[in-house]
Parts: structure tokens; sequence; C-alpha cells
């Protein structure tokens, strides 16, 4: 059997709320003014969503994570390259893991 | 007086430059892929199952939440829940959707519009990077979109065929993969103190968050609270 028409109905569901929220977003924005207030608010949502991703990951993990996020942002300062940053925070926290 | 764009805003150039570009953190979709794939089998999913939601919803966090609510047996699937968590948990995509406006004109609505639904956040983050460095283009959302989409579908179904042989990605510290590209890709965001106000409320207001409410409503409420933060605080320094 390959599937079931309630498992059908729960993905198509699941898939169709999903892109009206990705659909939705974009389409408010061009809704809203494009300079002052609302312009400026939309500015700076990339770096406060960002952000929100990253902070909690960082105070509730363990001392491993804490370090593993100092060499990452250290070595995308210096190398300003994203896969360099990115592989040394895997590194530092599979090494982190292994001594602490 | 020439029509022809630079050859570096050529479609194809650019939407090539997005997919490489958007490497490093399909390295971690595939991770996710791969773990997604063998929970899914784990929950009961069927291999065509794995193919449609992947194919279909392309939403990494609105899929794990799926596998708890998931039951083997058609009669008993909670075919409301899922598709309320799945609307709850993908809410944070307006805000996400929204910042990419200045990708298309006023008259390119539709074509945005249809074009969200391969945006997921680490395609995302990669192209408003490269739109804060005054780049970013259509082409180089959808190179990343593709390849993205690409990755899920395959991972998901590798981990689906492979069963059980990998279970724990935390061993090779793969989980940390998400978050250290997140975090460069925020110091590669800064562009001076404005950017200040923002981070640290958005920061601290997503700590509070999600130690006190359940799922990712903290992604949410600091987003939206951070950048008014950031709004507001524009909006002081102007008028002085």
């Amino acid at each position: 059997m390959l599937t079931s028409p309630e498992a059908l109905l729960a993905i198509f569901g699941m898939a169709l709320v999903t892109f009206a929220v990705k659909a939705g977003g974009l389409l408010l924005a061009n809704r809203l003014p494009r300079e002052g207030f609302a312009a400026s608010w939309l500015r700076h949502i990339p770096g406060a969503v960002l952000a929100s991703l990253v902070a909690p990951a960082l105070v509730t993990g363990s001392a491993a994570e804490v370090i593993a996020a100092a060499v990452t942002g250290l070595v995308f300062v210096v190398s300003r390259n994203l896969f360099a940053a990115m592989a040394s925070g895997v590194l530092a926290v599979f090494l982190a893991r292994l001594v602490l | 007086m020439s029509t022809l764009a630079p050859a570096s805003y050529r479609f194809s150039d650019q939407f090539y430059a997005g997919a490489r570009a958007c490497i490093p953190v399909c390295i971690s979709v595939a991770a996710y892929g791969v773990v997604w794939g063998v929970l899914a089998r784990g929950a009961g999913l069927s291999l065509f199952e794995v193919i449609l939601m992947s194919g279909l919803v392309f939403a990494g966090s609105a899929q794990f939440v799926a596998l708890d609510l998931w039951t083997a047996t058609p009669s008993s699937l909670p075919i409301g829940p899922l598709i309320l968590a799945a609307l709850i948990v993908n809410l944070r995509y307006l805000l996400l959707t929204a910042t990419l406006r200045p990708l298309f004109r006023p008259d390119q609505q539709l074509k945005g519009a249809l074009m969200m639904g391969i945006v997921s956040d680490e395609t995302w983050a990669m192209t408003v990077g490269e739109m804060s460095k005054g780049r970013g283009t259509i082409g180089f959302l959808l190179g990343g979109g593709v390849l993205a989409y690409c990755v899920w579908m395959a991972t998901t179904v590798t981990g689906h065929v492979l069963g059980s042989a990998i279970d724990d990605p935390t061993k090779y510290g793969l989980d940390f993969a998400f978050t250290a590209t997140f975090l460069a890709l925020l110091l590669g965001m800064w562009k001076g103190k404005g950017d200040l106000v923002p981070w640290i409320v958005a920061a601290l207001v997503a700590i509070v968050s999600a130690k006190y409410i359940e799922g990712s409503w903290y992604i949410l409420i600091g987003g939206i609270v951070g950048s008014l933060a950031g709004a507001i605080a524009e909006r002081l320094r102007h008028a002085h």
C-alpha cells in the first residue's frame, strides 16, 4: 500500500497552509508603505530573526556549544568565510564533547 | 545605450551563485534530512508518503512536529491537528518572506508569491545576507532554493531507505551545523551600532520565550519584538 486517503489529505493540508504562510508574508509586506516606520521595521527583521534563532541554543547549550560558538564567530570574523566558520564550529563541538 | 544587464546579473549566473553560496547551509539541511527520513520510517510513513511530504510541504520543523502526531493506522490519523501544527510552526515565514520584498518589483507580486514555496530558513538567511550587502536577486534565491529542495528530497528518502543505520547526528557534531551557520550569517549582517538594539532585544526576548513557551514561538516573538525595537530606536535617533 502506497498511502491512505487520510494521509493524502493531511499532507495536502499541511502543504497548503505552509505555502499560504510563505506567500502571505510577501503579499502582506507589499501592502506596507515602502518608507518610514514600516520599512524600517521590515529592514530590521532579518537580524532580529537570526538573533532569535541562535541565542536560545547558545544559552541552553553546554560548555561545548559555547566554546564552539566562540570558535565559529572567531573563524568567521577572521576569514569572512561561511563554510570555514561552519566547519570549524562543527569540529569544535565534536572535539569539545569528546574532551568535556 | 545597451539593454543588456551586466554579466554578473544574468539569471543563470545568479542562479549558480545562489546554489554555490548555499552549499554550507545545505550540509545542515542534509544532516536533518537524513534524520527526518529515519524518524519518519519509525513513525510509520511509507516511502511514498515521505516523498510526498518532503516534496509538497518542504518545511523541516513542521515535518518534525508532524512525526510526533503521525499514526501508522490511517483511521486514527489526526488530520486537523497535523494541519494546524504545520500552520503554527510555519507562522514565522510571515516574517521571513516579508523581508524578501525588495527582490520583486511591484508588478511581480504574483510571480513572487508563487516563488515563496521554495523558501526555507537556510536559503532565506543566505539571500537576506546577500541583500544586506547590496546584492541578492531572484536568481540567487532560486538557485539556493532549488539546491536545498533537491538535497531535502534526496536526504529524507535516503534516511527512510537506510532506516536505522544512521540514528544520531549529534555523535558527529552535525546538530551544531545549524547554529554555527546562522551565527556566522548574523555576524556577516553587522552594519553598525544601529543593529545593536534589535539584536540584543531579539536575543533576550527569544531566550525568555524559549524558556517559558513550548514550540518554536520564540523565533516569531523574538523576531517581531527585536525588529520593532530596532525601528523605534531608529525613529528616536532621527527625532533628535
